[in-house]
């Protein structure tokens, strides 16, 4: 089972510079387990060390945010295409719940 | 250095302006690989909050992907601070994900005069640079016939570092 994933410039590092690769899986976090055994610290980038998706990460399945359905359960179908974007995203407010933020990372 | 016309710097400045007290934010996309912001794409602030922006992730992929289309990327990416100045807060600099892109800064605090500055955002390192001001003609494509073509009234805005 084929999906087609988009990788941002900031993460292409981990794929030998390649803006898209393939890989299998029936839900993204499967996805992501398959890919990070080619593309080895990839799935790291985007998984917090509690196991869930990473706050300043979007990935999407043909273009619907995974958020909204079911997060790294959202279910995968051959062909489905997923795009991974970092998020947009800062502001002006305290150095405390920023430092709290970056060490989330 | 960031180069940018002034009808865009208005724009950005005139959306600040619009969203005080709430942060706004926004990008300038241009042609890949050109460094030239040429098509200004203000977004929603999803927090629509005084002190924290993030695009709403729908749009944002639709702006993104409008972007591929036409062979460009997000050469400026741009917020409002509304209370302070116009540099990258520790939260800016935690979540920057985009190093290929000049982050600029837009300060409203002041009601009559709007302080604008440009940084780099690569692995956390902030680097200011400078930003020049071009007057262009209503027509973006002319943006590069007066940058690289002409001599245009220029405001260069140098770093405090």
């Amino acid at each position: 089972m084929a999906i087609e994933v988009r990788i941002p410039t900031i993460l292409r590092s981990y794929t030998g510079g390649a803006k898209a690769v393939e890989g299998t899986g029936d839900t993204i976090a499967d996805l992501l387990t398959d890919l990070d055994s080619r593309y080895a610290g990839l799935r790291g980038r985007l998984i917090t060390e509690q196991g869930t998706l990473h706050r300043f990460v979007n990935v999407y399945v043909n273009d619907e945010d995974v958020r909204f359905l079911g997060a790294l359960d959202a279910k995968l179908n051959d062909g489905d295409a997923v795009t991974i974007l970092p998020a947009v995203a800062g502001g002006a407010f305290a150095f405390a719940a920023a430092a709290a933020l970056a060490a989330t990372r | 250095m960031l180069t940018i016309g002034r009808e865009i710097v208005d724009a950005i400045v005139a959306h600040a302006r619009r969203d005080h007290p709430d942060e706004a934010c926004g990008i300038v996309a241009g042609p890949i690989g050109s460094d030239l912001p040429l098509r200004h794409v203000p977004m929603d602030n999803a927090e629509r909050s005084p002190t924290f922006y993030r695009f709403d992730s729908t749009e944002q992929l639709r702006v993104w992907n409008e972007m591929d289309d036409r062979d460009e990327e997000p050469i400026v990416i741009y917020h409002s601070h509304t209370a302070t100045e116009a540099a990258p807060s520790p939260t800016d600099v935690a979540i920057a994900g985009y190093p290929d892109s000049h982050y600029l800064l837009v300060s409203t605090r002041e009601p009559e005069s709007a302080e604008i500055r440009s940084f780099r955002i690569v692995d956390r390192t902030v680097t200011e640079e400078p930003v020049r001001i071009v007057d262009a003609s209503v027509d973006p494509a002319a943006v590069t016939t007066y940058m690289f073509g002409q001599s245009p009234t220029t405001v260069d805005y140098e770093c405090s570092a």
